[in-house]
């Protein structure tokens, strides 16, 4: 590296001109390389999250500037069955969702963990439902649930012949429902079981050998060892993973929009219909403000919920 | 990042240790770990067998189950992919969306860069803060911000206009490749620029001739991961796009193919097979950056 250096005193030296010598003021040149980063977040987040807020007071609609109106939005959406219908979805799709995400993305990556050929190519294998557009593989999932052609119902019905009528699997309330959940843990799999392998692969081997000398069975190594060490990373994806579910819009939106009868719409895809599509911004930014507590609380929860349970077991072991 | 390119090596001890002392036969191994390996893999990769396999599906086979075996293909068909290519706007769709993300890429990676460098190697007071910043504006989701943004959009005169995308697309890989970056720029050893330093050259010749030639690992790493995060954005696009030839591959195919009561789903499996390939053609070639810059970003 210091060959390429070498060249660089002798132009610094030969043309200090002023521009050179302001861009190697510190801070100048602090200032200026945030500028572009922190212009960016300034301008598209922190100032339309601010706006979201105060939208969400107004009666803004499409067109026309809206007015300060206190908390009526709040006070409507208290009052609107079809908010409370999002806000129970919302939670009952986070929470199943997440569970079952986790567990068998943790379950995956124990399996990737082990020793075995063409292991990167599987792992390679396994990230794809990540990395493809979620609304193109909601499509398929779409086609997967259809009424009539679905693969589902023909394997179930002409070959197994468990059923013998197909499954109606997005026309009613609750199998949408859980269509959507079974889309949604599909995604996230790979994402979870990808972080938690690179967790798993940090854990030195040498606890394991010493549990084995010990007598420890395999579910005690899992328990005692595998578990606590994972906890830090868990915390964080699972942080990441509530709150990605919890305002989730592309699978349902892809897939159901909200029906049938509004039993699937979650917080951002009411928010989506009554802001964008129905034109009502102040009543969309409420739904969408509602959306902070509930965040704030799973962060919150996730995060410190799991590191204090690390904290405590990294104690006991000293 | 140390520990991500350290990985290979620790992979065969870590994983390769428990299994020498288990005792377990091979019956065993196969009924714990591949039996189960192989139903996730055959759940992970079925949807998509299942777009291919629809996409190349004669309409007559694709609704009769009872003729024709619906998981084989007797007599393939380009009809759908034709339909696509020359009757839809479909080729302005995935210029748009190439458009879209290459340009959001680029300049994220611009800001991310320069940020990342200053938050890492300029070392001001507060430089951690101002990371932590950074770090939070990631978990700020799309679902809470686009309202507002449309409104934010329109006062711009941005709306309807793909420039739009690519100014509000940094909001979310900014955040991200910010803190890929911290994390590459930090395995950079400092004796480096100290060097360079006594040697006279300036912070941007620093920046330039040293610390991003080392960085370009990361620079790939955080660039593929943009361009896939953007050609994948739904929800921004949806609300921000309204005419039929701005709009992005996903939401063109999700509002302009989806037409009436009967879906024409050879069109549409064809179409989300096509906008997945270009990521997933970017994905195979790049693997290792995606693994190492999704772990890399979690472990920071």
């Amino acid at each position: 590296m210091s060959v390429t250096t070498l060249s660089s005193p002798a132009l610094a030296v030969r043309q200090p001109g002023w521009i050179v010598r302001l861009f190697d003021y510190k801070p100048f040149l602090i200032v200026m390389c945030l500028a572009p980063a922190i212009g960016l977040l300034a301008v598209f987040l922190t100032y339309p999250l601010g706006l979201g807020v105060w939208l969400a007071f107004t009666d803004t609609t499409i067109g026309r500037r809206g007015t300060y109106i206190g908390l009526e939005n709040f006070q409507y959406l208290l009052t609107d069955p079809l908010w409370w219908n999002a806000v129970f979805y919302s939670v009952v799709y986070t929470g199943i969702a997440t569970f079952g995400k986790f567990a068998l993305g943790f379950w995956l990556a124990l399996l990737l963990n082990n020793h075995f050929p063409l292991k990167s190519l599987l792992r390679a294998i396994v990230l794809l439902p990540w990395i493809v557009p979620t609304v193109l593989s909601a499509l398929a999932f779409w086609w997967i649930y259809d009424p009539q052609f679905s693969i589902i119902s023909y394997l179930l019905v002409d070959v197994l012949h468990w059923r013998s009528s197909n499954i109606d699997f997005l026309g009613t309330p609750w199998p949408a429902r859980f269509s959507l959940i079974a889309a949604n843990i599909w995604r996230g799999i790979p994402f979870v079981a990808i972080s938690l392998l690179a967790g798993l692969q940090t854990i030195s081997p040498s606890l394991y050998e010493a549990a084995m000398l010990d007598g420890a069975s395999a579910w005690q190594r899992f328990r005692y060892i595998t578990f606590p060490m994972m906890m830090p990373i868990l915390a964080i994806v699972m942080t990441f993973s509530i709150i990605f579910t919890f305002t989730d819009f592309q699978l349902v939106y892809a897939i159901t929009r909200g029906g049938p009868v509004n039993s699937t719409h979650l917080l951002a895809t009411l928010a989506f219909q009554r802001g964008i599509a129905g034109g009502e911004l102040g009543e969309g930014a409420a739904i969408a403000v509602s959306m902070i507590p509930f965040l704030v609380f799973a962060t919150l929860f996730s995060y410190f919920g799991l590191a204090r349970r690390k904290w405590q077991q990294g104690e006991a072991n000293d | 990042m140390t520990d991500v390119a350290a990985s290979p090596g620790n992979t065969n001890v870590a994983s390769a240790t428990p299994d020498t002392m288990a005792w377990d036969s091979r019956a065993r191994r196969v009924m714990m770990i591949y039996l189960p390996l192989s139903c996730f893999v055959l759940i992970l990769l079925f949807p998509f067998y299942w777009m291919a396999i629809t996409s190349f599906k004669p309409n007559a086979e694709l609704l009769n189950y009872k003729e024709h075996n619906p998981f084989w293909i007797t007599s393939p068909t380009l009809a759908h992919i034709k339909h696509l290519l020359f009757n839809t706007a479909y080729p302005t769709w995935l210029k748009t969306t190439m458009f879209v993300a290459v340009g959001s890429t680029t300049l994220s990676l611009f800001a991310s860069t320069l940020a990342a460098y200053a938050i890492e190697r300029l070392r001001f007071r507060g430089s951690p803060y101002v990371g932590l910043g950074i770090y939070l504006a990631y978990l700020v989701p799309p679902s809470i911000l686009f309202i507002p943004l449309a409104t934010v959009i329109v006062q711009f005169g941005l709306f309807d206009s793909p420039m739009a995308l690519i100014l509000v697309y940094p909001t979310f890989l900014v955040p991200f490749c910010t803190w890929l970056l911290i994390g590459y720029f930090k395995s950079i050893p400092y004796e480096l620029e100290e060097c360079a330093l006594v040697d006279g050259a300036t912070r941007l010749q620093i920046l330039r001739r040293i610390t991003l030639p080392l960085a370009v690992p990361g620079l790939i790493s955080a660039g593929i991961f943009s361009f896939t995060l953007s050609w994948n954005e739904f929800i921004y696009a949806l609300a921000f796009i309204q005419s039929g030839a701005n709009k992005t591959v996903p939401v063109a195919i999700l509002t302009e193919l989806v037409t009436g009561d009967v879906y024409q789903w050879g069109a549409l499996m064809a179409g989300s097979l096509l906008g997945s390939l270009p990521v997933a053609l970017f994905y195979s070639l790049f693997v290792d950056y995606y693994v190492s810059s999704l772990t890399g970003a979690v472990k920071e």
